[in-house]
């Protein structure tokens, strides 16, 4: 233990886990406080919606789950964007890449279709068969592209595939939509996200996959560290790595449709994530999914506050402004480290 | 060489062994036997399948035929009993950039620990062990981006070495190490040796190679000959599977290659 005492006092850069995860969880308390304050009328203080019945009710029934529902999802989104990128060793990978984003909108373009409902605004047993659309619609991708591309055992087919099921599926909902046109704006809004819809039994859904999840990707940690030394050698440290990658794309599939589910398709959370925790702390993979998981929690909850307050009483969808900053974030990573690498 | 005379005594012995790459064969009937606590070199010119038959002889890829680990076929261990037993070294390895050198060694370690348990003492003891015999211990908390390519194969070297396996499979050590590092790579092995370790060795640097007890010279996926690095047949062979184009001298009672320079026109 000597040793590793001393590695820790030597270690050159970056901050140490336990404070980036203290940090996010203080910051999510936070968020989370903003989050039930923010109206559509502006600021109000906790103890004034105390102490008016109606106000607590709005709090209890509509901002609570969603602001909790937010930062579930966001949570869910960076956990599996922090599973692709170590299943595949690859850091542009992200949780849509195996076909789960363009499964979800096909599951839910012929559920709308079908139904004839709006994805967001009904309650019910409506919002339940378009949830488990969107969810069975993103599961069942991640099927087919593990069926094209013949199991788990080769990376670079099983990306390949996803690429071709999102790009079919794709066209499959395209197509949906032109014979449905009066199911187009509703799409619109579930393409890019929301989280305004949330309730709380989507909340204990969502608690419940992150819990498993977690729990489970925290424990095939060391497999995802091992794989980063490359596929000859993690077998060679005696991985059985096919049943493993099959595990971790169950993992990340569950993660993301049950996401994309109540929140729609949400952008770069799952991508940013993790390369900001990259950025801040050097760490190995048990704490990188579990710190990303945090981080992905506090962007999208972050990000909803924003689209709520900008342009309050309105408000803009969560997905834009997640695309927007995701995007400049990355976008500055990459001019930094071109910085970095010139002399 | 004394021939061991039980199969205990070869390490890895590979029976008719075939492998195909993308149609192609690489490895066609090739029987080799490698003798337990010695260091075998295997030498050829590129595309003769070294590379290839180290991955077999780890129990890597398709093969056809056996491959025999301690006297047992590969396909008969268990794949934790066969990772801490055989170590392998890739050439040109992925290196995860953002890993410190001493969590890149402790991987090493991931076939001796339970699959939720905390490095053991013997874990941290194998890893400090590991950087020491590669000199990167003093830079064990540094990023694998932030080294040069010999100083990261110095931390993949020490990344098997954490293994403490009987046998020790490494292709091409020594690239991107400079010469006093090759050194300090030689005494590594020689010491690996001299406790018991089975170091089998594709190298690309002949002068490294004739330093090895034992020479395995491959040539279009065959065995085309197997001796003592002293050996003069060893070194024929050598001399043949390069067409000539090098020679093995003896400098200081120490053979090397050099290259056989065509004769000077006057």
């Amino acid at each position: 233990m000597n040793s590793e005492a001393s590695l820790h006092a030597v270690k050159e850069q970056g901050l140490k886990p336990g404070w980036l995860a203290f940090g996010l969880l203080l910051g999510s308390g936070v968020l989370v406080s903003l989050g039930i304050g923010l109206g559509s009328a502006g600021w109000e203080g906790l103890g004034d919606l105390r102490s008016d019945p109606l106000a607590w009710q709005i709090v209890r029934d509509i901002r609570l789950p969603r602001t909790l529902g937010a930062w579930l999802a966001g949570a869910l989104l960076g956990l599996a964007g922090a599973i692709a990128q170590g299943v595949f060793r690859n850091p542009l990978a992200d949780p849509y890449l195996l076909g789960s984003a363009s499964g979800a909108s096909l599951g839910v373009a012929l559920a709308m279709a079908a139904l004839g409902a709006s994805p967001f605004a009904l309650q019910g047993l409506l919002r339940l068969s378009i949830t488990g659309a969107a969810f069975a619609g993103a599961a069942g991708a991640v099927l087919l592209t593990l069926v094209l591309a013949r199991g788990a055992h080769d990376t670079l087919r099983l990306l390949l595939a996803g690429v071709v099921v999102g790009v079919v599926l794709g066209a499959a909902s395209s197509m949906v939509l032109l014979l449905t046109p009066q199911i187009m704006q509703a799409m619109q809004s579930f393409m890019l996200g929301s989280t305004a819809f949330v309730g709380w039994s989507a909340c204990a859904l969502m608690a419940a996959v992150l819990a498993g999840v977690l729990l489970a990707a925290w424990a095939l940690g060391r497999v995802l560290d091992g794989l980063a030394l490359g596929e000859a050698t993690a077998q060679s440290l005696g991985l059985p790595l096919a049943p493993l990658r099959l595990l971790l794309i169950v993992l990340l599939a569950l993660a993301t449709g049950t996401a994309v589910a109540q929140c729609g398709l949400i952008a770069f959370v799952g991508l940013a994530a993790p390369h900001l925790v990259r950025s801040l702390v050097r760490t190995m993979h048990r704490w990188l999914l579990l710190l990303s998981a945090g981080m992905g929690a506090a962007l999208l909850l972050g990000a909803d506050l924003l689209a709520r307050a900008l342009v309050a009483p309105q408000e803009l969808p969560v997905g834009v402004l997640t695309a927007v900053l995701g995007g400049s974030y990355l976008l500055w990573l990459m001019h930094r480290r071109g910085l970095e690498e010139r002399p | 060489m004394s021939a061991p005379e039980s199969a205990k005594e070869w390490a890895l012995q590979a029976e008719q062994l075939s492998v195909a790459l993308g149609g192609r064969p690489v490895l066609q009937d090739l029987t080799l036997r490698l003798p337990a606590g010695r260091w075998t070199s295997i030498v050829g010119p590129n595309g003769a399948g070294k590379s290839t038959l180290l991955r077999a002889l780890a129990g890597m890829g398709e093969v056809h035929g056996q491959v025999l680990l301690q006297g047992r076929a590969l396909t008969r261990w268990s794949r934790r009993e066969r990772a801490c037993t055989l170590a392998w070294l890739g050439q040109s390895q992925a290196a995860p950039e953002e890993m410190s050198v001493y969590e890149v060694a402790m991987l090493g370690r991931l076939p001796h620990q339970g699959w939720l348990a905390a490095p053991s003492a013997q874990d941290h003891a194998a890893v400090e062990q590991a950087l020491r015999q590669t000199q990167s211990w003093d830079w064990r908390a540094r990023s694998l981006g932030r080294l040069s390519g010999g100083e990261r194969q110095r931390v993949l070297l020490a990344r098997a070495l954490a293994v403490q396996a009987p046998v020790l499979l490494m292709d091409e050590p020594l690239a991107h190490l400079d010469p006093p590092h090759q050194t300090a790579w030689l005494g590594c092995v020689q010491q690996l040796v001299a406790q018991g370790t089975t170091v089998v060795s594709v190298l690309h640097e002949l002068s490294m190679a004739l330093l090895s007890q034992e020479l395995v010279v491959l040539e279009h996926g065959r065995v085309l000959h197997q001796g003592p690095s002293a050996d003069p047949a060893s070194h024929a062979a050598l001399e043949q599977v390069f067409e000539h184009r090098i020679q093995v001298r003896a400098i200081d009672d120490q053979w090397v290659a050099l290259p056989r320079l065509p004769p000077r026109s006057p």
